[in-house]
């Protein structure tokens, strides 16, 4: 029961950060209409300007705010120079041009620190563990993570749905034409949700570095899943996002944890563990799948 | 760099020509022999693939830009940590450059990849690192030669380690690839106690809070586990953030604890227990001079994948010596590569009737040395250790 319980908080962490860089993707295709490959970039860029920060100066804060300040820079610059020339454009050219962004990333990155992966430190207070329930104990960085991605999610919920910037943004996401109509600087608001949407993939960055390596190629890494977590959930929409990501996030730890055990009950040790590696791994596939089966926009379509 | 735009220049001037291979003297007088190297530098491994090139590079600067007398030219190209490129590059290597002589490959899949495009045109491999057991059994070939280990002895060596250390209840974990599931059956094969746990983790995982859970709930005596390169960072830095290892000792094969990790790590590995057949501690003058020199160049501590990588150039320099510096006779090189007669910074090294070497393996722990974790060499674990499969081999 407790392996089962911090399995789930485990599957929660992994959720929130999905959900982190999942909600900027999603916005930015739902309103925007790009498919941006290289979201995973500004996640990376943020973790690295962290990393960076904090071996320079020690201070976890001054650390959180560089690499925020970086991911939403490099963001808002990325969208100024090259994404705003694709929004006519058909999805092919804006998928080819991000990608070449993340060639042109991961490079930079190796010319500028090199391919030696960068390790942060736990800061000082979020050390140790935490006794979450008789029995179960776990690391207290990890429910910062938990903590700080839930507020993130009511924080972008009360932006959304209850301020003026989040009713264009809402706008923008159906109605496209109407709100261009209306007189709204679309263009502002544009680079307004694109940097918004880089922030919080840089602040995903910047909490997972101390857990991961930061190094070149984090982005690609965690970019497949997020885009199945934005399928899931359906294009444009930040509660899709949220539930899409705690669900991938549960589903995936609970099959790596789970499979192999209960396949070794019907079969020999190792096969059972090679094959329930396999099945694990792709279980986040059949999850999308049998959603889009279900409901092909996902699960919370944005454009009704 | 320059090697790599080099390469990719020869290579489109071939293409462009055509006729390039007629108006290229074959191996003329005064003409460099021509090594190509596939090694990994992007992703999680790229370090490794880093320390292997400059090792390499290192050794043939420390003998004037010749190896075994002969002028060599190394063609460097990264594989990208995926099989494909491997295979691309070394198609490229072969049928444009007309190399002869391959090596640098670090993992196991993209060996397999590679590898048999090779002999099959008459190429040779040396091997600095990956070394699976098909090639060391059944599939062994005359001109496949490893130069690290056979990949299983990195395991059995772990496994007699943590039966003499008196663990009675292991969990073990590695990921599942060729060479993660070699890793296990290798522990398996020297370890006298009970498994607790078994686990495959994925090859591109990067969060492994689902099985420190499982390690927790298992309760075992010791954990091993083998994950290479940025993987066995990220596992240990987890371990010790999920509190396990002051409560559960971790023993160790060399790849999951070389400097890099050591450093990335820091004072939280101390106590930990490995094996290797080298260290950069070792008390014989070829491995002083390597590890001085190599510190001296790069300004950091060569891990074991750097030392496998010098030793290989080594053992490619004593076979050139030989055969006067030429690759076109396979058999010739056979020859001159099989009495590995060069100076190994290992000490004692020999090659085993499958080409796959027969050495010592050695204890080692992490301990604080003036304020700073490092590697100190113990006891020995294992002597004269070549691997089970060769009795399979027949060449």
């Amino acid at each position: 029961m407790a392996l089962l319980l911090e399995q789930l908080l485990n599957g929660v962490q992994l959720g929130v950060t999905l959900f982190l860089l999942a909600a900027g993707l999603t916005l930015v295709f739902g309103i925007m209409g790009v498919i941006n490959l290289a979201h995973g970039s500004l996640y990376m860029v943020g973790a690295y300007a962290a990393a960076v920060a904090a071996s320079a100066t020690g201070s976890a804060i001054v650390a959180l705010l560089a690499g925020l300040a970086a991911a939403a820079a490099v963001g808002m610059v990325v969208e100024y120079v090259v994404l705003r020339r694709l929004y006519a454009r058909d999805h092919l050219d804006q998928v080819l041009a991000t990608f070449g962004l993340i060639l042109f990333f991961n490079e930079g990155i190796v010319l500028l620190l090199g391919r030696q992966p960068l390790f942060v430190n736990v800061p000082e207070a979020l050390r140790g563990t935490v006794r979450v329930l008789p029995g179960v104990d776990y690391p207290v960085y990890r429910v910062a993570i938990i903590a700080v991605g839930l507020l993130v999610a009511l924080g972008l919920y009360v932006l959304i749905q209850r301020t003026r910037v989040g009713m264009l943004v809402r706008a923008g996401a159906t109605h496209r034409e109407m709100v261009r109509a209306l007189g709204v600087d679309v263009r502002l608001l544009y680079t307004m949700v694109f940097g918004l949407g880089a922030l919080l993939a840089g602040l995903a960055g910047v909490m997972t570095g101390p857990i991961l390596s930061v190094q070149v190629g984090m982005g690609e890494q965690i970019l497949i899943q997020t885009f199945v977590v934005v399928v899931i959930g359906g294009i444009g929409s930040v509660r899709g996002a949220l539930f899409g990501a705690v669900l991938v996030g549960l589903v995936d730890t609970v099959l790596r944890a789970y499979v192999p055990g209960l396949l070794r009950q019907v079969m020999a040790g190792s096969e059972a563990d090679a094959l329930g590696a396999g099945l694990a791994s792709m279980g986040v596939y059949l999850l999308m799948a049998l959603v889009l089966l279900v409901k092909p926009r996902g699960l919370f379509p944005a454009h009704a | 760099m320059i090697l790599n735009r080099r390469g990719l220049l020869a290579s489109g001037a071939a293409l462009g020509l055509g006729a390039s291979s007629l108006a290229r003297p074959a191996l003329a007088q005064g003409a460099p022999l021509k090594i190509g190297m596939i090694t990994t530098l992007s992703g999680a491994g790229g370090y490794i693939g880093q320390d292997i090139r400059d090792a390499f590079m290192l050794a043939i600067e420390m003998e004037g830009g010749k190896l075994g007398g002969a002028n060599v030219q190394v063609l460097v190209e990264d594989d990208g940590f995926r099989p494909g490129q491997g295979k691309q590059v070394a198609e490229k290597f072969i049928k444009n450059e007309r190399i002869k002589l391959l090596t640098g490959i670090i993992f196991s899949n993209i060996l397999g990849a590679v590898v048999g495009d090779v002999l099959d045109a008459g190429g040779i491999y040396v091997s600095p690192n990956a070394s699976p057991s098909n090639l060391a059994g059944k599939e062994c070939h005359k001109n496949f030669w490893s130069i690290a280990w056979q990949n299983d002895s990195l395991h059995e060596s772990a496994g007699q380690l943590a039966t003499n250390l008196g663990q009675k209840k292991m969990f073990i974990l590695a990921p599942n690839y060729q060479a993660g599931r070699d890793a296990l059956t290798g522990f398996k094969r020297l370890y006298k106690g009970q498994i607790a746990g078994e686990v495959y983790t994925r090859l591109d995982q990067t969060d492994y809070a689902a099985e420190m859970a499982q390690i927790r709930a298992a309760a075992p005596d010791g954990v091993y586990q083998f994950h290479p390169g940025g993987l066995g960072i990220t596992f240990l830095r987890q371990y010790v953030q999920a509190g396990l290892l002051s409560n559960v000792p971790m023993t160790l094969a060399a790849p999951s604890m070389d400097a890099t990790t050591l450093a990335a790590v820091g004072d939280a590995a101390v106590g930990i227990n490995l094996t290797s057949h080298w260290n950069s501690d070792f008390d014989n003058a070829a491995s002083k001079r390597f590890v001085a020199a190599f510190q001296q160049k790069y300004n950091r501590m060569p891990t074991y994948y750097a030392q496998q990588s010098f030793d290989a150039a080594l053992a490619i320099g004593a076979a050139l010596k030989g055969t006067g510096g030429k690759v076109d006779d396979a058999e010739a090189f056979y020859r001159a590569m099989k009495p590995a007669g060069f100076e190994s910074t290992r000490g004692k090294f020999s090659f085993g009737s499958n080409n796959h070497p027969i050495q010592d393996w050695y204890a080692l722990k992490v301990e604080s040395v003036s304020g700073k974790p490092a590697l100190v060499t113990k006891d020995k674990v294992l002597t004269n250790h070549g691997d089970v499969y060769a009795a399979q081999c027949t060449f």
